[in-house]
C-alpha cells in the first residue's frame, strides 16, 4: 500500500465542482480543493456561499452536476452514501433533525447497526463515545429530556461511534455559549491530533481565531482564498469580500499598524505577549 | 414541477387573480353542479370550453397543462371502468353509445379538475382565508388554515434536512422489503414531528407576545369587496345554472354521433 | 422611571423540579440599555418570559416574589395587555413569522389590538423604515434571508410601539453580516427613541459598548449586575464561564503581569486607544 502513499494522502480532493440545484439555482461553480490526511480546515463565508451545498459533496448526499470529487481515492460518484458516510461523519447544524431514539444509547446505536456492525462491536463503540463526550450518566435517558448542549454532543457521539476518517461538523457553534465553545474547541483539536481530517464550516470568526486552522473563504459559490488563519482573517479585504469579520484582535492590530506592530496576529495571548514586551519598554 | 404546482397558487397579475374568492367560489360550485346534471358528451364539452378562455386570461396555461397532465391517469381509469361495467351490464345499448357516455364521464371529471386548478392557481391562500374569514368563519379557523400553507414549504425543506441527516448516518430508505422500508421511515418522521410540535411552541409564543386575543373586534388589515367583474362573474355563474336547468328539463340533447352521422 | 421591578422573583416550571431561577432583584430604569448573560440554563431566557407576562400566563408553573412591568402587576394583567409595553422578539427568526407577506406579519399585534386599518399601515411603513426592510413589504416572509427576517420580527414589535424591547439572543442563528445588522437596528432603538433595550446575548465582543449595565446570572441567581467595565473585567465574570471581550481579556492578562492600562476597553478600537494612551505618556 505504501506505493500509493501519494495518491492517498489526499484525503479530499475536489476538481472544478459545479452543482445546479433542481430549481436551477447554481450553488458551486468551479470548485477545486484539496484537503490532506490529517488536515483540520474551517471553510467561512455568508449564509448562501455554497458551504453546505460543498461538504454535502463530500460524504456524497450531493453529486456533481459537473467536475468531480475524489473522497480517500473513491469518486463519490460511484458509491452510496452509506458507503461513503463510513469514511465520512456529517454533523448536521440542528441535533433536532436526528434525534429519534428512545435512549441516548440507541440513538448512537443507530448508525452502527445501519453499517452492519455486531452487536459486542456495538456495545463496545457505544462505550467508547458515551465516555468520549462525557454522556456516560445519560445512557439510558431519552435524548428529547437533555438540554440544547448536550443534545448536540448526542448529536456528535452518534458519529464519532462509527470511528470515521473524517469528520465535518456544519456550524458546531451556533447557539453555544462560551464554555461549551471552548469544550467543543479542545474536543475537536483532540480529534484532529489522533489523525482524523476535520472540517467545520462556520462564519464564527472568534471560534476560528482561537483553533487556528487552514481556512477557506467561500463567496457566491467560489472559493477566493486559502491559507492559514493568520493570514486569510487578517486580510480586510479578503474578510470583507466574504462578508465575514475581522476578528477582534486582528482589528486591534489593524488599528496599531501606524506604530510598528505586526498585523497577522489573531490570537488573543499572542498579542497580549507582543503588547506587553512593547509597553514594557515603554515603561 | 411536479403534479402539485397545477394546484398551487401562482403569484401573477392578471383580471382572475383579482376577482373575490367568494365569486370565484359560486363559480365553481355552479360549474360543479352543472357537470353534475348532465351525462351527454356536448353540454360536458361546452362546459370544458367555456373555461379555456379564463384559463388563457389568468396567464396559468403552463400550470393548468400539469394539472391536466397529472389527472391523464385518473381519466384514463374513470374512461376504462365506464367502458367495461357499460359494456357488460348495459346489454342493449350500442358500441357507440357505449363510448360516448364513457367519454361524457371523462370530460365530467376532466371539467371537475379544471376548475379546481383555475380556483386554487388564482386564489392566494391569504385572500381565500380572508374570504373565509368575511363569510363568517371563526378567525381562528382561517388563521389555521393560512398559517399551515405558511409552513408548508418550511416543513418540506425541513423533511429533506432530517432525510439528509439520517442519510449521513447510513440510513438506506429505498432498502429492504415492504415493511422494513415503512420501518425505515420513523428516523425521518419522529424529529419532524418533534420539531413540528417545537416550532407551534415557539409560534404560540410569538402570537400571545403579540397581543393575541385582545379585543373581539380585530381588524384585518386587508378587507375584500365585491367589484363589478365579481358581480359579472356571479351574474354569468347564475345565468349558466338556469339555462342548464332549463335545458336539462326541457331540451331533447342529441348524442354527438347522431350529430356526425 | 423604573420600567421593570422585580422583589424576590422565584419560579419553577410546572414539570420542574427546582426553580428556574430564584430571589431575583431587578430593577431596570426608562432608556436604558441592559445585557443579560450568563451561560446556558442560567434562566436568563425564562426570566425575560416574566417581562411579558409568557411566565406566569402561557407557561403555568409557580411564580413567587413580586414583578411590575409598566407599573402593571404582571401576574394580574393577561399577557395580550403587557405585551402592548413589553415587545419580545425571540431567537429563531423562522418562527416569529406566520403570514403570507411580511406586511401582514408586522400588521398581526396591531390587527389583534383592533387598531384602524388606516392607523395599522402607517404604522407598518414606519416599524418596516425604522428597520431596514421597508423594500420586502410585499415579500413572502420565508423567501428572506434570516438576517431580514429577524429585521422583520422586530418590526413587527416595533409596531405595537412599546416602551421596552426584549431580545433574546436575537442574532444566535445569523452570519455576522446578518448579526450587524440586527445590533445596529437596536442601538439606533435606543439611542433615537431612548426606547429601554433589554438583551440577551452571548457575543460580548459584539455588544457590550451599546450596554449602560451588565447582569450576569448562574444557575438561576443574578450574580453580577452593574458597569459593563466593571462586570467584564471582575474575576468572577471570567470563572462563571462568561466569554469576556478579548479587549477586555488583553487588558486583564496585561494587568496580570503588571501593566495598568487607563480603563479596560471593551471593544478592538478602545483597546487600541488606550494602548496608544499608553504609548503616548
Amino acid at each position: 500500500m505504501s506505493g500509493y502513499k501519494g495518491v492517498f494522502e489526499q484525503m479530499i480532493i475536489v476538481e472544478n465542482l459545479y452543482f445546479t440545484y433542481p430549481n436551477g439555482v447554481e450553488a458551486l461553480s468551479g470548485v477545486n480543493l484539496r484537503i490532506e490526511d490529517g488536515e483540520f480546515v474551517a471553510i467561512m463565508g455568508q449564509n448562501g456561499a455554497g458551504k453546505t451545498t460543498l461538504v454535502k459533496h463530500m460524504n456524497g448526499l450531493l453529486k456533481p452536476t459537473r467536475g468531480r470529487v475524489l473522497v480517500d481515492g473513491i469518486d463519490t460518484r460511484r458509491v452510496s452514501v452509506a458507503r461513503l458516510a463510513r469514511k465520512v461523519g456529517l454533523v448536521f447544524q440542528n441535533p433536532d433533525h436526528q434525534l429519534f431514539s428512545e435512549t441516548v444509547e440507541e440513538e448512537i446505536s443507530f448508525a452502527l447497526r445501519n453499517f452492519g456492525y455486531d452487536e459486542k462491536t456495538i456495545k463496545e463503540r457505544v462505550g467508547w463515545a458515551l465516555n468520549m463526550l462525557n454522556l456516560e450518566r445519560y445512557r439510558k435517558i431519552s435524548p428529547f429530556m437533555l438540554s440544547g448542549g448536550e443534545r448536540k454532543r448526542v448529536a456528535l457521539a452518534s458519529v464519532l461511534a462509527w470511528d470515521p476518517k473524517i469528520i465535518i461538523l456544519d456550524e458546531p457553534t451556533i447557539g453555544q455559549d462560551y464554555m461549551q465553545k471552548e469544550k467543543l474547541r479542545q474536543f475537536i483539536l483532540q480529534l484532529n491530533q489522533q489523525g482524523k481530517t476535520i472540517i467545520v464550516v462556520t462564519h464564527d470568526v472568534e471560534f476560528v481565531a482561537e483553533c487556528n486552522p487552514r481556512i477557506i473563504l467561500m463567496k457566491q459559490g467560489k472559493i477566493i482564498a486559502s491559507g492559514k488563519a493568520e493570514e486569510v482573517l487578517t486580510n480586510e479585504d479578503l474578510v470583507k469580500e466574504a462578508s465575514i469579520a475581522l476578528p477582534e484582535i486582528a482589528k486591534l492590530f489593524k488599528c496599531l499598524e501606524e506604530y510598528g506592530f505586526p498585523r497577522n496576529v489573531i490570537d488573543v495571548y499572542e498579542a497580549a505577549d507582543i503588547i506587553y514586551k512593547r509597553l514594557r519598554d515603554q515603561k | 414541477m411536479s403534479v402539485f404546482d397545477g394546484f398551487k397558487f401562482r403569484s401573477i397579475s392578471s383580471p382572475i387573480h383579482q376577482l373575490d374568492p367568494r365569486a370565484k367560489f359560486i363559480y365553481v360550485c355552479v360549474l360543479f353542479t352543472v357537470a353534475v346534471m348532465f351525462n351527454n358528451i356536448i353540454p360536458l364539452l361546452i362546459l370544458f370550453l367555456i373555461q379555456l378562455p379564463i384559463v388563457f386570461m389568468a396567464k396559468v396555461q403552463r400550470e393548468w397543462m400539469r394539472s391536466m397532465k397529472g389527472s391523464a391517469v385518473f381519466a384514463i381509469m374513470i374512461f376504462a371502468v365506464n367502458l367495461l361495467s357499460l359494456y357488460f351490464y348495459a346489454g342493449h345499448e350500442t358500441f357507440t353509445s357505449i363510448l360516448e357516455r364513457s367519454l361524457a364521464m371523462t370530460i365530467r371529471f376532466i371539467v371537475l379538475v379544471q376548475s379546481f386548478s383555475i380556483f386554487f392557481l388564482t386564489t392566494s391562500p391569504d385572500t381565500l382565508g380572508l374570504a373565509l374569514e368575511q363569510s363568517g368563519i371563526p378567525y381562528e379557523l382561517c388563521f389555521a388554515f393560512t398559517t399551515a400553507v405558511r409552513f408548508v414549504p418550511v416543513l418540506a425543506e425541513e423533511a429533506q434536512t432530517i432525510i439528509d441527516a439520517q442519510k449521513a448516518r447510513g440510513l438506506e430508505i429505498e432498502s429492504g422489503n415492504f415493511l422494513r422500508r415503512i420501518r425505515n421511515y420513523i428516523p425521518i418522521l419522529i424529529p419532524l414531528i418533534v420539531n413540528a410540535i417545537r416550532r407551534s411552541l415557539e409560534l404560540a409564543e410569538t402570537m400571545e407576545s403579540r397581543a393575541w386575543g385582545a379585543c373581539k373586534n380585530r381588524t384585518n388589515l386587508y378587507v375584500l369587496k365585491i367589484k363589478t367583474n365579481d358581480l359579472l362573474l356571479i351574474l354569468f355563474s347564475l345565468l349558466l345554472l338556469t339555462v342548464s336547468i332549463y335545458v336539462s328539463i326541457n331540451v331533447y340533447i342529441p348524442s354527438l354521433t347522431s350529430l356526425l352521422i | 422611571m423604573t420600567v421593570i421591578e422585580a422583589e424576590r422573583l422565584t419560579y419553577t416550571y410546572p414539570a420542574g423540579e427546582k426553580p428556574a431561577f430564584r430571589d431575583v432583584n431587578l430593577k431596570i430604569e426608562e432608556g436604558e440599555f441592559v445585557i443579560i448573560t450568563g451561560p446556558s440554563g442560567c434562566g436568563k431566557t425564562t426570566l425575560c418570559r416574566c417581562f411579558n407576562g409568557l411566565i406566569p400566563h402561557f407557561y403555568g408553573g409557580k411564580l413567587e416574589g413580586e414583578i411590575r412591568v409598566c407599573g402593571l402587576n404582571v401576574k394580574e394583567h393577561p399577557t395580550y395587555e403587557i405585551a402592548q409595553r413589553v415587545g419580545m422578539v425571540f431567537q429563531n427568526p423562522e418562527n416569529q413569522l406566520f403570514a403570507l407577506s411580511v406586511e401582514k406579519d408586522v400588521a398581526f399585534g396591531l390587527e389583534n389590538l383592533g387598531v384602524p386599518r388606516e392607523e395599522i399601515r402607517k404604522r407598518i411603513d414606519w416599524a418596516l423604515k425604522i428597520t431596514g426592510t421597508y423594500n420586502l413589504k410585499n415579500r413572502p416572509p420565508y423567501e428572506l434571508s434570516g438576517g431580514q427576517q429577524q429585521r422583520v420580527a422586530i418590526a413587527s414589535v416595533l409596531a405595537m410601539n412599546p416602551d421596552v424591547m426584549v431580545l433574546d439572543e436575537p442574532t444566535s442563528f445569523l452570519d455576522p453580516a446578518g448579526a450587524e445588522k440586527i445590533f445596529e437596528v437596536i442601538e439606533r432603538l435606543n439611542r433615537e427613541m431612548s426606547m429601554t433595550i433589554i438583551l440577551v446575548e452571548h457575543r460580548l465582543d459584539l455588544v457590550s459598548r451599546y450596554a449602560d449595565r451588565i447582569i450576569v446570572m448562574h444557575d438561576g441567581r443574578i450574580v453580577m449586575n452593574g458597569d459593563p467595565r466593571e462586570v467584564l473585567a471582575s474575576e468572577k465574570t471570567r470563572l462563571i464561564g462568561v466569554g469576556i471581550p478579548k479587549a477586555t481579556m488583553l487588558y486583564k492578562l496585561l494587568k496580570h503581569r503588571g501593566i495598568n492600562l487607563n480603563r479596560p476597553p471593551l471593544y478592538s478600537e478602545e483597546a487600541c486607544q488606550v494602548i496608544k494612551e499608553f504609548l503616548s505618556r
